[in-house]
């Protein structure tokens, strides 16, 4: 392996043929550092038939892209030992991936296969000095560790720690393609199909009302509380992951860092204590209300107001308040 | 099909956590550990793969924070048998150590599939499959949802993606998998049977040395973090709090 | 002429010697019968029981004899008693009858039944025979005209139309007992006919036929007599019949343990009905289908699909369909779980022991469920609910999944601290139990509970981190090795204390220290402590003037019954005291003291799943029973699960407004102080 650079490469995802927003919040900020750094930004394109994604990568200085059959659809053995490959000749100062299903996956084979060292779950990045630091999030947002690297190393960068719209770009940047790996055409892993979850009623990122319920709802009938609510306001009502954990609502209802990520004009958290993968999925929402009876839960350092009570007493009297108002 | 199952102990955060003096370690007085949660699945998948296809489960830990009983209630659950790694430093090495360790393990005794939580809560300088599948260069795949064996003596996983999608994918034995989320939540144990298990069977010492890598990165401060911001909140009995919120939808224009 | 009776007037002798053989072989296959039954019993494990002779002969006494359980619905306790002793004593008849000219005349040529003695014998036999009628007659207009809603069984252990044959075939010997009678009477009349008044009426009837129409009509219902009650007796064993056998067995081999005591079992609980206790299986034996249980649980009112009695039949369905002996048979191996009983079934119960305190036989249904429970929670059948409680109680000690150092945390709102028992000696030491601790709902009446001692100046002091949950609800899911845990921790914690008492404020814990905790739990010097729900340590403040009330509540309240304080450990009156003391008023709801009915979440229920049975939960049908008493504002309350489940249910009633939902220790620190406090209902 030759002398690092002082490069950054950004892994780009593109599910369903669109680049992931999550990239562009990686650019945006590979941007700033690659001129800190005094290297170059680099997108890292892998796929199939994927070239004109290319064209919305400007924010980067170039586009090493791959184009091979087997990069299609993401395998971690297939991008991981392509990715190596490319960084055969110089690794770069800093490579970021998302902290998402194929992102960890793609930075920890990687990590122990080229060898490199590894951050996770990053959600700032300074340099000083020359130097890189980093802050992860640990113990379900307990803990930050702030970290000074040593030298070239990976990192898997949490959703929405860097604004999308930094990575913008209306113009593409030159794409230089690599060859593939050799060894890709005998790769044993395959996606066999994908599995998309059953037809469902509602697309909540859709709707720009969300009552989201939570842990505090305590039984499936007091669903029918939430479903009043959203009736009331022409909503929707959406959950956290133990309720859709327990199977009292679909898995399309799920808001979270493994469900959908949701923006809308309106979301009422009944009983949701705010854990970093639920924010993950509503934290851009225009206007956030909480309901809790624990004062101290994290939901409240997001939402724009708070109500520290019982749901069950302050829900049915503002059910009785909306009434009034829209008779009036 | 030999299955190797491992564990990883994690903080346990129903405690408060506490920073010790160096400001760059948790205190270890009142810190309790607890297995991580994903690889409480892991085993699940395991065992659900053993009552299928009668796979032997092996249940592998580093010796520290209490790891012993967990392996005793691997046991307890149906594991095979159950080895503890050691020596190891009281807190557990970081993930890379541990990488190294179990790898070092698992060359001596080759399995067919390792299956480990995809992360834990504590992760910091990586997430251990993977490592692990690039360490012993074994095809990977994480973030699993289910994990079944193909007739061909090979493995059909799930792979989760957000928003409930997710990716069928055949790969070859010997593998690591990375396991999110078994398809049945972990089965229940009883205290009884895990009691007369630790007095009935053995768990097993294997010896590795803890190779220390490079540090990758130097912690400056682990620290507690300070809310960004917080909620405007609302006082009085309900009735009042409904009155106030009520209004505040309306300023918005979001009553139709 | 000296009134003698007539044995066998205008029987031949073939028939004389009929009679004898078919009722010896009666007599066999009733034997027979009563064999193979025990042999099934003997297929269960072994169980020890407790109690004394003494115990035992005022058992029958009590409930064998005058059924005082029975009495409790006087309607049908008068049937049944009627019915019994009648049989009792018409039996009793047979047998002097028998005696009188098979023993005493053949063997020492005097017959008994003469004279005086005789004559009133004829008179108390046709007084008990119309009391017999009368009896079947109240039971058949039960049964058939009313339709008394318990008495309907979806399966029969037996046969299904056992409830009828059983009333058909009594009411059938009974009547044809007397037109045999009239006949006699009638054909042959003697001058002391008087002394038969039934007989004699019926005798009027049958006159004016000619007397050898009488005369072979007299034979004739007389063999028909005779045959019914030789088929009646054979039948016993095999028909609803036997409970003539196994109740009152059952009743003397009553097990004394302390209410809603239960046994430690095996760990893999109860999976095919052998696995019962051979006490057990005499149970399933005893059940007469009354349904008393059904009327009183708490389940079965909410409409989930448990109903005690009906689980008690379905598995001496199974008992009765098992082959009489041990051996490697299909059906023995075939689990109960999944086909005579489902897991909804079994979770569904509370474990208020309503059930068993209502059976007239003394069949312990609760220890039935638990036992199969510990089967369920052996191979893990249980929802994510519970299953996450019994698992922070393994690892945390309580079923809210928090640290045990966070169990103090209600006392830093007290404005002062309350001594740790393991540090220095206390004269009381306080168990608060769970929710009392964590349940924010809660807190406040503990804290109130802490103010009152401090009021009184009594010496209480708590255990801090080294308190684990006492293990009462763990034992009754079934998961019995937990219960053993944290046993062995509290156990623990306590003898690294110093104290002379107990006091809890969890009636679920009173009952796990005062019982499940057994012999081997000593205080200091070796001396037993005593443990005192603090109700009754008010009471005794109270009495002793320690607590001056200041002021007089002058509200209308009633007050609920825990159940593992008042069925369970026989604490009614001391609330009660302490409310009149207070200057309340008190109106009893309908069903109170033994009778009181659950709030739903004993058992582990409040760590299931809910699971709507289609009628309303049982607490909200306890706070609408509580609202329903005229001038009634406040349920008074005296356990941290009835307070939670309680004030839910008057929300979801919408009785907010209406009943106000108190604590004993807040009314009592409100009559302690001078001002009025406000507490949110």
């Amino acid at each position: 392996m030759n002398t690092p650079s002082q490069d950054v490469w950004v892994y780009v995802e593109h599910p369903n043929g669109v680049v992931a927003p999550h990239t562009y919040e990686l650019l945006g900020k590979g941007r700033d550092l690659a001129q800190a750094l005094g290297g170059r930004l680099v997108a890292v394109l892998l796929g199939h038939d994927v070239a004109s994604l290319a064209q919305t990568l400007g924010t980067a200085d170039l586009v090493l892209s791959v184009d091979h059959q087997r990069l299609a659809s993401f395998t971690p053995d297939a991008h991981a030992r392509t990715v190596r490959a490319l960084g055969e000749s110089a690794m770069p100062r800093l490579l970021l991936c998302g902290a998402t299903s194929a992102g960890i996956d793609l930075a920890s084979l990687l990590s122990a296969l080229v060898p490199v060292p590894m951050v996770v779950n990053v959600r700032a990045i300074e340099v000083e000095g020359g130097r890189v630091i980093t802050t992860s999030q640990l113990c379900g947002g307990k803990l930050l560790c702030e970290m000074e690297l040593t030298g070239c190393t990976v990192l898997t960068v949490l959703a929405g720690a860097f604004p999308a719209e930094a990575g913008f770009a209306t113009r593409g940047a030159p794409v230089e393609s690599m060859a593939a790996p050799a060894a890709l055409d005998q790769a044993p892993v395959h996606v066999l199909r994908l599995i998309e979850p059953a037809g469902e009623d509602v697309d909540i990122t859709r709707v720009s009302i969300l009552i989201a319920v939570g842990r505090g709802i305590q039984r499936k009938e007091n669903l029918q509380l939430a479903e009043e609510l959203a009736g009331l306001l022409a909503g929707a009502v959406c959950a956290s992951r133990p309720v859709i954990d327990q199977g009292w609502l679909p898995l399309s209802r799920q808001v979270g860092k493994s469900g959908m990520v949701v923006k809308p004009a309106l979301y009422l958290a009944l009983g949701i204590s705010g854990a970093p993968e639920h924010l993950e999925g509503m934290r851009n929402a225009e206007l956030i209300v909480a309901v809790n009876t624990d004062a101290g839960a994290p939901i409240f350092n997001v939402a724009h107001y708070g109500v520290v009570g019982d749901m069950f007493e302050v829900i049915p009297a503002l059910m009785a308040q909306l009434r009034e108002r829209k008779a009036a | 099909m030999k299955i190797a199952v491992l564990l990883t102990m994690v903080p346990d955060l129903v405690e408060e956590l506490e920073i010790d003096p160096s400001g760059t370690a948790l205190d270890t007085q009142w810190l309790r550990y607890v297995l991580s949660e994903s690889d409480d699945h892991a085993l699940e998948q395991a065992l659900l793969l053993k009552d299928r296809h009668s796979a032997s489960v092996t249940a592998l830990a580093l010796d520290y924070g209490d790891a012993e009983q967990a392996l005793f209630t691997a046991l307890a659950k149906g594991a095979d048998a159950a080895i503890k790694i050691a020596p190891v430093p009281p807190g557990g090495p970081n993930r890379r150590g541990a990488a190294a360790l179990f790898a070092e393990v698992l060359r001596r005794q080759p399995a067919d599939l390792i299956l480990t939580g995809v992360q834990a809560t504590n992760d910091l300088d990586g997430h251990l499959p993977g490592l692990l599948g690039g360490l012993l260069d074994l095809r990977y795949v994480g973030v699993t949802r289910s994990v079944e064996a193909s007739a061909d003596g090979g493995l059909v996983v799930q792979k989760e993606y957000p928003g409930g999608v997710a990716a069928e994918i055949s790969l070859p034995t010997p593998a690591v998998i990375g396991v999110i989320s078994a398809p049945q939540p972990p089965r229940y144990v009883p205290v009884a049977r895990i009691r007369e298990v630790t007095k009935t069977r053995m768990v097993g010492v294997e010896a590795a040395i803890a190779v220390d890598p490079q540090p990758a990165a130097v912690i400056r401060r682990l620290y507690k973090p300070e809310p960004a911001g917080h909620a405007t909140m609302l006082t009085g009995p309900p009735e009042q709090m409904a009155q106030e919120l009520a209004a505040i939808l309306e300023g918005r224009g979001l009553l139709r | 002429m000296t009134p003698v009776r007539e044995t066998f007037w205008n029987i031949p002798h073939w028939a004389e010697l009929a009679q004898y053989l078919l009722g010896v072989l009666a007599v066999i296959i009733f034997a027979a019968g009563v064999y193979l039954r025990v042999q099934r019993w003997r297929l269960g494990r072994p169980e020890r029981l407790n109690g004394t002779l003494g115990d035992r002969l005022q058992a029958i006494a009590s409930y064998a004899l005058a059924q005082l359980r029975i009495l409790a619905d006087h309607f049908s306790g008068i049937m049944h008693l009627a019915l019994f002793w009648g049989m009792v004593v018409l039996f009793l008849g047979t047998v002097l009858a028998t005696v009188d000219w098979d023993v005493t005349r053949l063997l020492l040529n005097f017959q008994f039944l003469r004279g005086r003695f005789y004559l009133g014998y004829e008179l108390v036999l046709d007084a008990f025979g119309a009391v017999v009628v009368i009896g079947l007659a109240m039971g058949l207009w039960r049964r058939y005209v009313r339709r008394a809603r318990r008495l309907a069984s979806q399966t029969v252990p037996t046969f299904a139309w056992d409830d009828m044959y059983l009333l058909g075939i009594l009411l059938l010997i009974a009547v044809s007992g007397f037109l045999v009678e009239g006949l006699r009477i009638s054909a042959h009349p003697p001058s002391w006919r008087a002394w038969s008044p039934i007989g004699s009426a019926l005798a009027e009837a049958f006159r004016p036929l000619p007397e050898g129409t009488q005369r072979v009509l007299h034979f004739s219902l007389w063999a028909a007599h005779a045959l019914l009650a030789f088929v009646f007796v054979a039948s016993i064993p095999f028909t609803k019949a036997f409970h003539l056998v196994s109740s009152p067995l059952n009743v003397w081999l009553r097990d004394f343990s302390p209410p809603g005591a239960l046994k430690a079992g095996t760990e893999a609980g109860v999976g095919v009905i052998a696995d019962f206790t051979w006490k057990q299986l005499l149970e399933l034996d005893a059940c007469t289908w009354c349904g008393r249980c059904q009327d009183v649980c708490p389940a079965y009112a909410s409409g989930s699909v448990l109903n005690p009695k009906h689980l008690i039949m379905k598995l001496d369905a199974r008992l009765l369909r098992h082959p009489p002996r041990r051996g490697v048979h299909p059906n023995e191996q075939a689990s109960l779980h999944g086909t005579a009983v489902s897991a909804p079934e079994l979770w569904a119960c509370t474990t208020c022991g309503a059930c068993a305190d209502a059976c007239p036989v003394f069949i312990r249904q609760p220890q039935v469920i638990v036992d199969l429970r510990r089967q369920m929670v052996s191979q893990g059948t249980m929802d994510g609910m519970l299953q996450t409680a019994l698992m922070n109680l393994t690892r945390y000690g309580n079923s809210f999944g928090q640290s045990e150092r966070a169990r103090p945390r209600w006392t830093q709102a007290l404005g002062f601290k309350v001594k740790d028992a393991r540090r220095e000696a206390v004269e009381f030491v306080w168990f608060t139990g769970d929710y009392a601790a964590f349940d924010p709902r809660v807190q406040e009446m503990t804290r109130a509970v802490a103010r009152i001692l401090r009021a009184a100046e009594v010496d209480f002091g708590l255990l801090y981190e080294g308190e684990r949950n006492a293990g009462t609800d763990a034992r009754r899911v079934g998961e019995e090795g937990l219960f053993e845990l944290l046993v062995d921790r509290n156990r623990q914690a306590l003898a690294g204390a110093r104290f002379r008492h107990i006091m809890t404020t969890d009636p679920h814990t009173y009952h796990a220290l005062k019982h499940d905790y057994g012999a081997a739990f000593d205080g200091q010097g070796g001396i037993r402590p005593e443990v005192l729900h603090y109700s009754e340590l008010l009471d005794r403040l109270i009495s002793a003037g320690r607590l001056p009330l200041r002021q007089r509540l002058g509200l209308t309240a009633t007050y609920h019954d825990p159940c593992y304080l008042g069925r369970y450990g026989g604490v009614y009156e001391p609330p009660r005291r302490v409310l009149r003391a207070l200057g309340v008023r008190l109106l009893e709801m309908p069903r109170s003291r033994a009778g009181s009915f659950c709030c739903g979440a004993g058992g582990g229920r409040i760590w299931m799943e809910d699971t709507p049975g289609g009628r309303e939960r049982p607490a909200e049908q306890r706070v609408r029973e509580a609202a329903g008493l005229p001038g009634v504002s406040v349920l008074v309350v005296t356990c941290p699960k009835d307070l939670v489940m309680f004030r839910d249910a008057v929300k979801t009633t919408g009785l907010d407004g209406r009943l106000a939902v108190r604590d004993l220790a807040e009314l009592v620190e409100e009559a302690v102080t001078a001002e009025e406090a406000s507490h949110a209902a």
